[in-house]
């Protein structure tokens, strides 16, 4: 299961606005289903109603863009994995911003999409350079931590933790807890309620 | 504030309850930095969890610990028609797939009808399931409620479901420790929900982010444990993910003789384990703030994140009085909500009145609701509706009368589940509706509507605003 992270690159698109919540990413009544499959298509469905068209995830020159260029506190509210999953079955593979919320990028790092931050001055330059066109291929480098838009180069950040885990491939962390079994029966051998709690 | 997602980040906290459990929990340090640390407690419902079980059949994985997880249904349930099949297909759908898992995987499911389904969040503590010095994990923000037991609880994405599914582990790094002091006696009229709400306003949405918050003082003290769940519930609205209050006799005392609370000479035993997993008197924090319970009014949100709060009796803030980095969602929220800056919310009209959700959807909050309801019509033109937290909760409500109290006064009475809390069952606001309501969060478009709005107050003043017909002062019905 090994995916190694080193550098995304693709189309850009800006989505400007802090505090954008996982509610707006994808709307409640988007999370009956049993699968992830079909949420690309509903992916911040009443703020695209709402524009009709002007949202950036409708607007023509924005199609088949691959990096997300947000602005502060992305992703706050619910845990719902649903919302960085609707965001990347609609294809985006990666996300800059100036801060994100902690459960979300959490659940981002689980599916293998990077979220990197920068200062608010480089977010508004990308933000606009990407609008003022679109087709520039954006890089976003974890090894160099850096993005790259054709003459503009700009930092960007990821804690170590997290950025050695897109790199080396392990940021699938399921395989390695499950090889841990028997540390973790000793563990849970160690903690008094573990006998009293069962609800066998 | 900066957000700090290294892993892990480094903390200070010492002797804290939060560093003696997570310390305890520690299987290993994984090659990333992170902590793999034991869950003691997986509570799952119908809408994050069965893409993990595909995703545990994809790898070929099983449960590992069966007896450590436990299900119920609340986010779709209907609260009125709740006969089988649901008129909902979709939910009807989820519904079957959550049954089919626990099946398979000899997973306790609490089902309609079972006497004990209800919100997650509502039923594991009513079960005694919830207890001190657990980790407790759900996919759900609010799970944080469960750290009013003194556990560390906190809500996790989808693959982490699974990864608890398969390892009963999470991949986790170390949070720091705020301690949240409040002290004194709270005033008349001032709940629960005032208290965190007036946290959250003061700290803002993000300060707790990569913070545990430990509530602390005497404030906390002297609340129930229902209480204390509702100010740990809403942790995460405020960027902590996880909040909890240290176990004391309050705790003890709810605990007991509940279905999965320790008996007998266990009893004895955990008594004295959680007395020592309580943070030391000389702990270290790697941030302390300090509230004077006095200071705190009845709160009301008037915007679109949870930290946009006034007292009741304050003006919405004007732009020039807010911080620079909170002016562009103020702007947005006047605009959404159609709300002057300047303007008192006090006299607002109110279209909808909810009372439930995991935040204040227990007995004792359907009590202090029904005292202002009691004799008392919900005004014309308004819908006002009661949600029980759990089946437990609408059992002991209807046993004390708090049903007919708020049926004879023009509310409805409905079955148990989140309904709309978040709208994912046909209970929804429509168009631009506003409502009063006691859950959580008044995100746009949360309650079913994309232009609806939510101002978020206490059960009491929900009760007020439905009686009056607009956003009320719940200190006007109290002498
Ligand atoms: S009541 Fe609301 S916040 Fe609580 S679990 Fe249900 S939907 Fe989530």
């Amino acid at each position: 299961m090994v995916s190694e992270v080193k550098q995304v690159s693709g189309r850009g698109i800006p989505l400007v606005g802090d505090d954008i919540d996982t509610d707006r990413i994808i709307p409640a009544r988007y999370l009956r289903c049993v699968t992830f499959d079909g949420l690309g298509a509903h992916v911040f469905a009443d703020d695209r109603d709402h524009l009709q068209g002007q949202h950036a995830f409708d607007q023509p020159q924005f199609q088949g863009a691959e990096i997300l260029v947000v602005n502060r506190n992305f992703g706050c509210g619910s845990s719902r994995e649903h919302a960085p999953q609707a965001i990347a079955k609609w294809g985006i593979k990666a996300l800059i911003g100036e801060s994100f919320a902690e459960i979300f990028f959490g659940n981002c790092v689980a599916m293998g999409i990077p979220c990197v931050t920068a200062v608010a001055e480089t977010i508004r330059q990308l933000q606009e350079k990407i609008a003022s066109n679109p087709q520039a291929v954006v890089t976003l480098d974890l090894e160099q931590q850096e993005v790259r838009c054709n003459d503009f180069v700009a930092p960007v950040k990821m804690k170590d933790g997290p950025r050695h885990m897109f790199i080396s491939g392990t940021w699938d962390a399921c395989g390695q807890l499950v090889s841990h079994a028997e540390q973790i029966r000793a563990t849970a051998a160690k903690l008094p309620y573990v006998s009293w709690s069962s609800t066998r | 504030m900066e957000m700090d997602l290294d892993f892990p980040i480094r903390t200070m906290s010492k002797g804290t309850l939060f560093d003696k459990v997570w310390d305890l929990h520690t299987v290993g340090t994984l090659p990333s930095g992170q902590t793999q640390l034991f869950i003691g407690l997986h509570l799952i419902h119908e809408v994050t969890s069965p893409q993990a079980f595909a995703m545990l059949r994809d790898r070929g994985l099983k449960v590992l610990f069966p007896e450590r997880t436990v299900a119920t249904v609340d986010h779709i349930v209907p609260t009125t028609n709740q006969a089988r099949p649901f008129v909902d297909d979709l939910a009807e759908e989820m519904m079957q797939e959550l049954e089919k898992n626990c099946a398979e995987h000899h997973i306790r499911f609490y089902n309609i009808g079972s006497g004990q389904q209800g919100i997650v969040h509502v039923i594991a503590p009513e079960l005694g399931l919830t207890q001190p010095g657990m980790t407790v994990a759900c996919g759900d923000s609010h799970t944080s409620t469960h750290g009013a037991f003194g556990a560390i609880a906190f809500g996790i994405g989808t693959s982490q479901v699974r990864d608890v599914l398969a390892s009963q582990t999470l991949a986790l790094a170390k949070l720091k420790v705020r301690r949240i002091e409040v002290n004194g006696s709270l005033k008349p009229g001032v709940y629960a929900k005032d208290v965190i709400l007036h946290i959250i306003r003061t700290l803002g949405v993000k300060g707790g982010v990569g913070y545990a918050y430990e509530y602390a003082g005497t404030t906390f003290e002297q609340m129930s444990m229902e209480e204390r769940m509702t100010v740990c519930n809403m942790s995460i609205e405020g960027g902590a993910r996880c909040g909890y209050v240290n176990p004391d006799q309050v705790t003890y005392d709810y605990l007991k003789g509940r279905e999965f609370a320790p008996k007998g000479e266990e009893w004895e035993k955990a008594i004295a384990w959680w007395e020592s997993i309580r943070s030391d008197v000389d702990a270290e924090y790697d941030d302390i703030v300090v509230f004077d319970a006095a200071d705190i009014p009845p709160t009301v949100t008037w915007g679109i994140t949870p930290g946009q709060g006034v007292a009741i009796n304050e003006p919405i803030p004007t732009p020039e009085s807010l911080k620079e980095e909170d002016r562009q969602i103020a702007a947005e929220a006047y605009a959404y909500m159609g709300l002057q800056p300047g303007q008192l919310l006090q006299g607002t009209p109110i279209d909808v009145c909810f009372i439930g959700s995991c935040t204040n959807g227990r007995l004792s909050d359907l009590r202090e609701a029904a005292k202002v309801a009691k004799g008392r019509r919900v005004a014309a033109g308004v819908k006002a509706f009661v949600v029980p937290g759990s089946e437990r909760v609408k059992r002991e409500a209807e046993a004390e009368g708090l049903d007919q109290i708020f049926i004879a006064a023009g509310f409805e009475w409905r079955e148990p589940g989140c309904s709309m809390c978040l709208a994912m069952n046909p209970d929804k606001l429509e168009g631009r509706q506003i409502s009063a309501s006691a859950s959580n969060r008044n995100f746009k478009g949360r309650q079913g509507s994309a232009t609806g709005r939510t101002l978020l107050m206490s059960p009491a003043m929900v009760a007020a605003a439905a009686v009056t017909g607009h956003v009320t002062d719940v200190r006007e019905f109290m002498n």
